[in-house]
């Protein structure tokens, strides 16, 4: 892991798009249909009222949030 | 854990040996009672939560997961096999046992096949291509309101509505020429609700070649859908091949227009079954998205997902054994306590936002989004545009389909 903040790991992803619909100011989806998040975006806590629920609607636990 | 669970005699996975077995377990599918609630028969599976065993219609004896916290872990689980074509995958009713011979694209596979195929569809599925669809819905919305408009009231709302909004939406994304529509409509019903084991494997086999016939016109007449994507793509992986791109379009066809036709029928009727909800949200009391993610929820119109264990898992004290069938059933688990506490209310104000009725892990709904955007538009401008819908009958002459597929009602008299 890299740093405190948030993640999306494409290799897992199945492109259902959870993550960018519950937080659409951190995640949002490539051309590919993959999800990442947005530049600038990427020190994103837990603090951040919608990303934990964002880390709970991944269905394939693709989202997860980092603290060292 | 119920002492059934432990019965070592429900272990066994011969069939006949199962028919002798004591205590017979509660038969699962059930057909609902009311439409919008989970049958009054699944009580015993309430009780039991998170786990029960279940006895499927040839009298075999699966796992059944109620609970939600048991379900978002065993839908993630690899060791749940989708393979539909394994001779021991658990079917829900007499009329898919031919089924399993014939290849299921996406939901009928594992990983890493399934995770091949969902990677050449999801970029047509994105949250931002299906923003780019909403003005598109909107006005097949707005004309099949037009329509409605003109020719009543009365109207029969699944046909005038809640199948021709997917219907014609599903066409367009794919590329499939919506004039078409009354036959694979027909052949769609046909293949999930039979009624034989031949009805089933006729309909899906006149809806492939109906598929294949319009993929080969297209490779010379290429047109600005899906298919036609997917058929002329240029991928370092090469062209998607023949018997793949009819899987899909299959499977995208039905998927497509059946589960939305379901939601915007079931909802509007619980809708209007609700009155004080109904009054909320007309007076801007909520929103339509918060209104469709908690009917998602209430509804669950896909009861009653369907694995096998490919191994052995320990779960809760229990053991699922390699060879073993296990059900998930939304309608319960979207109706545990412990995650929506009043799970039986129809309710604006919790957050229904984590259900299981787009299922979870891999498999979790491709066109979730899509549906999303849909019922959202359809909804939100139908009781815009009709205030005084209501029912043209008594509910209780309302007839729905049985336990054993997608929820929804057959008919829907509505004036307004």
């Amino acid at each position: 892991m890299s740093g405190v903040g948030v993640q999306v790991d494409k290799e897992r992803c199945v492109g259902a798009g959870m993550c960018a619909l519950t937080a659409p100011d951190v995640f949002t989806q490539d051309d590919d249909g993959l999800s990442e998040v947005l530049p600038g975006r990427e020190s994103t806590t837990g603090t951040h009222p919608l990303v934990g629920e964002a880390v709970r609607a991944c269905p394939v636990g693709a989202v997860a949030l980092s603290s060292d | 854990m119920t002492e059934s669970t432990t019965d070592p005699a429900r272990q066994d996975l011969d069939p006949h040996a199962l028919a002798t077995a004591p205590a017979p377990a509660t038969s699962f599918p059930q057909d609902r009672g009311c439409p919008y609630h989970p049958p009054a028969g699944y009580a015993p599976l309430r009780r039991e939560r998170p786990l029960s065993r279940v006895t499927l219609f040839d009298g075999r004896t699966v796992w059944a997961v109620t609970g939600h916290a048991l379900a978002r872990r065993l839908l993630a689980d690899p060791r749940l096999s989708s393979d539909r074509g394994h001779p021991d995958f658990p079917i829900p009713a007499q009329r898919f046992a031919n089924a399993q011979r014939r290849r299921v694209a996406l939901l009928g596979v594992d990983d890493p096949e399934h995770n091949t195929q969902r990677r050449m569809l999801i970029p047509a599925f994105s949250v931002k291509r299906i923003g780019a669809l909403r003005p598109r819905i909107q006005e097949t919305v707005d004309r099949l309101l037009d329509a409605m408009e003109r020719q009543g009231p009365p109207a029969e709302l699944v046909s005038a509505f809640a199948l021709p909004v997917p219907s014609m939406v599903i066409c367009a994304l794919l590329g499939v020429p919506y004039a078409d529509h009354a036959f694979f409509e027909e052949r769609s019903q046909r293949l999930l609700r039979g009624p034989g084991a031949g009805d089933v494997d006729r309909a899906r086999g006149e809806l492939e070649e109906y598929l294949g016939a319009l993929i080969d016109r297209k490779r010379s007449e290429p047109g600005d859908g899906l298919l036609d994507e997917l058929i002329h793509r240029d991928h370092p992986d090469g062209p998607v091949d023949r018997e793949q791109l009819v899987a899909f379009a299959v499977i995208l066809l039905i998927a497509g227009h059946e589960t939305t036709a379901n939601m915007i029928s079931l909802g509007t009727f619980t809708l209007l079954r609700h009155p004080e909800q109904l009054a909320a949200l007309r007076a801007g009391g909520t929103t339509t998205a918060v209104v469709v993610e908690e009917l998602l929820r209430f509804l669950s119109i896909a009861d009653g997902l369907q694995r096998l264990a490919i191994e052995d898992l320990e779960v809760d004290g229990a053991t699922i054994r390699k060879g073993e069938g296990v059900v998930f059933s939304t309608s319960l688990i979207n109706r545990d306590t412990e995650v929506f506490p009043g799970a039986d209310t129809l309710d604006w104000d919790r957050s229904a936002r984590h259900h299981l009725a787009f299922g979870f892990g891999i498999h979790q709904c491709l066109g979730q989004n899509l549906a999303r955007a849909e019922l959202e538009i359809a909804m939100r401008t139908l009781f815009e545009r009709l205030p005084g819908l209501r029912l043209a009958v008594p509910a209780q002459e309302i007839l729905h389909k049985p336990g054993d597929t997608i929820q929804g009602l057959l008919e829907l008299p509505v004036a307004w």
